[in-house]
């Protein structure tokens, strides 16, 4: 009988996987569901004998078991140019086994990082994370060794791991992906990171918005609380709240207040969940460690660029030909990753713009495509690489609108906490859309707003609105206790600064 | 009532309990009443205000009861990239009313995207996007 490979991960399930599925088992065959490849614009993806189809529809069910079909039909899967050029740690197993079986993941090298860490002990799993160089993957870059050295270090018998799934930038979906594709790699890299500080209970706090994520990390903490014990986890779920992807806030969250934002110090690491020492790492920082402990620092340490060691899982979205999970070493230029992998726009019309790094990211104009992605290279080109996200967009795009998407979007997700942040993105809004409606349409703008009295009656001329937006941008980046504040205004001045037409101004 | 109480007693013993228990109770009720709020505030030993001001800070929790099943599209940056904006303005009023915004599904590649309970959904265009709306009502 024959035996269909389809993936059950909410991309696939979104795009219609399980009517695929029960298709292929009403025609007789057995379906096996496993992760996605990561080739999106494949889902959902069909592998018969290792040859894949994609994207597949029900109706094209009988087709493929007859052997046809060849429109779709790709080749075979584990050679196709786009997984040929990547470099795969954490997304080794990604499209090749079951999530939940483990079986599947011990033949695959599963445990075998945290059976090492076992063998060396807290002190060399420490050395060892630390001298890969592996840094976190969240956005600011953190060396992980250095945390959990502090963690380690921290006096109090009790301590936390906590995995931060509650990352959700526009643009990314690794977490996702390995939460659903590859669980036990993320609770192996917490038992890891336990057994280096000396921890008894790990949380994984995902974003509500990830139901299925959310069943399968359950689901796979039950079925491998055996082999991680005495160390315990459980899954906690978010509240749709942006700003609890800021570690602070989101163990504000998991104690049960609003997720506002904690001034540092102290430091998680030293005063984290419940007062306690806590190691708080994101979904592919600690997905990355059992690679590193299972095949050593060195391994690890020798791909990448600069400082930046490693690789990469890089999420290719928006209008995009090719959008997917492409996993790499550090490097690789933007324009390599829009055009050659991602083939240019979905539309067909030409790239006007790239966000990197989430919300908080910067717009890259085709101009910054010679950048290699790197943490150093983007923040001296005013970017950031953030949660390696990167969204295209092409010509009908209007940036000033992007711009008070981006003000708007804090308006709405700030925990309140500073005024910068909290006042300034409402400001923010407004000087944008008086930038955009042109004095004409100002008192109509003032009357919509009764309450806000001290608006000018009279219009600026454009050159001041911006230079008032510019100054606003400045407070609010130097003047902001978190990232939501003080980022914000890479998306705005990027837009500002590249596309100054859309403003108005030139 | 009855359920309520289930409710708290069944997370009590965690730590850090109100967040659990405000999902449950907001996908119980479909909104957390004063009623709710003041028997979590006591059962934790939390002022209601406490209790308020968690529930008014996210986004998933509502204090208003409203029956109509929603339909949650994506609003942010990769969806609007391919043409959520334009998905939206195709609906009619009447219809826009159920539609609720998120920021981030993780389907970014294959926009745009919503999610109805549980179930997401991908490439939408104004026919699916229709058609999901038509079905949740
Ligand atoms: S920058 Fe915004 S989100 Fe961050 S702490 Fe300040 S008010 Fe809160
Ligand atoms: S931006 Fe819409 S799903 Fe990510």
């Amino acid at each position: 009988m024959t035996t269909v490979r389809i993936s059950d991960d909410a991309l696939a399930l979104a795009c219609g996987a399980d009517a695929v599925a029960a298709a292929f088992t009403a025609a007789g065959a057995t379906v096996e569901r496993v992760s996605s490849w990561g080739m999106h614009w494949l889902e959902p993806l069909v592998e018969v004998g290792g040859i894949g189809w994609g994207p597949v529809g029900p109706g094209d069910v009988q087709a493929i078991l007859d052997g046809g079909l060849d429109a779709k039909c790709i080749g075979p899967v584990a050679a196709h140019p786009f997984i040929m050029r990547q470099q795969r740690f954490t997304f080794a197993r990604a499209g090749k086994t079951r999530p939940l079986n483990l079986d599947d993941y011990a033949a695959t090298g599963g445990w075998d990082g945290l059976r090492k860490a076992r063998e060396i002990g807290p002190e060399a799993i420490v050395e060892t994370v630390t001298a890969s160089g592996l840094r976190g993957r969240g956005g600011a870059g953190f060396p992980a060794g250095i945390k959990w050295k502090t963690v380690a270090g921290a006096a109090g018998g009790e301590k936390y791991i906590v995995c931060n799934a509650d990352e959700g930038d526009s643009g990314t979906f690794a977490d996702r992906m390995v939460m659903e594709g590859d669980p036990f790699m993320l609770i192996e890299g917490m038992a890891i990171a336990a057994e280096a500080v000396g921890a008894q209970r790990g949380y994984v706090y995902i974003r509500s918005e990830y139901p299925h994520a959310i069943a399968k990390m359950q689901a796979a903490i039950a079925a491998s609380a055996e082999i991680v014990a005495p160390f315990e986890l459980e899954v906690r779920v978010g509240a749709g709240a942006y700003v609890c992807g800021e570690e602070t806030s989101l163990l504000n969250s998991l104690e049960g207040k609003r997720g506002e934002v904690r001034a540092k110090p102290p430091l998680p690491a030293i005063e984290g969940l419940f007062g306690k020492p806590t190691v708080v790492n994101n979904v592919l920082t600690l997905a990355a460690v059992p690679w590193i402990l299972a095949n050593g620092a060195d391994g690890y340490a020798e791909v990448g660029f600069g400082r930046s060691r490693g690789t990469m899982p890089i999420q290719i979205a928006g209008n995009v030909k090719h959008g997917g999970l492409f996993e790499v070493g550090f490097g690789i230029t933007l324009g390599e990753l829009v055009n050659d992998i991602g083939g240019g726009t979905a539309s067909g019309r030409p790239v006007r713009a790239v966000q990197v790094g989430g919300p908080l990211g910067a717009y890259h104009p085709p101009s910054d495509f010679h950048l290699p992605f790197d943490y150093e290279a983007f923040a001296a080109a005013d970017g950031l690489i953030g949660h390696a996200g990167i969204v295209v967009f092409d010509d009908t795009v209007d940036m000033a609108a992007q711009a008070r998407f981006a003000m708007e979007f804090c308006a709405a997700e700030s925990c309140g906490k500073c005024t910068p942040c909290r006042l300034g993105a409402v400001r923010g809004m407004e000087v944008i859309d008086r930038i955009r409606s042109g004095a004409g349409r100002q008192l109509e703008t003032i009357e919509r707003m009764p309450q806000m009295h001290n608006m000018p009656k009279q219009g600026r001329d454009p050159a001041e609105e911006i230079a008032l937006l510019t100054d606003l941008c400045e407070t609010m980046k130097f003047g902001s206790l978190c990232a939501l504040g003080g980022f914000t205004p890479y998306p705005v001045m990027s837009a500002l600064k590249h596309w100054p037409e859309d403003f108005g101004a030139t | 009532m009855e359920r309520l109480e289930d409710i708290i007693a069944a997370h009590a013993g965690r730590e850090g309990p109100l967040l659990p228990i405000l999902h449950d109770v907001q996908a119980a009720f479909g909104h957390i009443s004063e009623e709710a709020i003041r028997a979590i505030a006591s059962a934790l030993n939390l002022s209601r205000a406490e209790v308020h001001g968690v529930v008014s800070f996210y986004h998933d929790f509502a204090t208003d009861a409203d029956p109509r099943p929603q339909v949650k599209l994506c609003r942010a940056e990769a969806c609007q990239a391919r043409g959520v904006d334009a998905l939206v303005a195709a609906l009619d009023e009447s219809v826009r009313a159920q539609l609720g915004t998120v920021y981030c599904l993780g389907l970014c590649s294959a926009g745009p995207s919503a999610l109805v309970g549980d179930t997401v959904h991908a490439r939408l265009d104004p026919t699916t996007l229709s058609e999901l709306v038509e079905q949740t009502k």
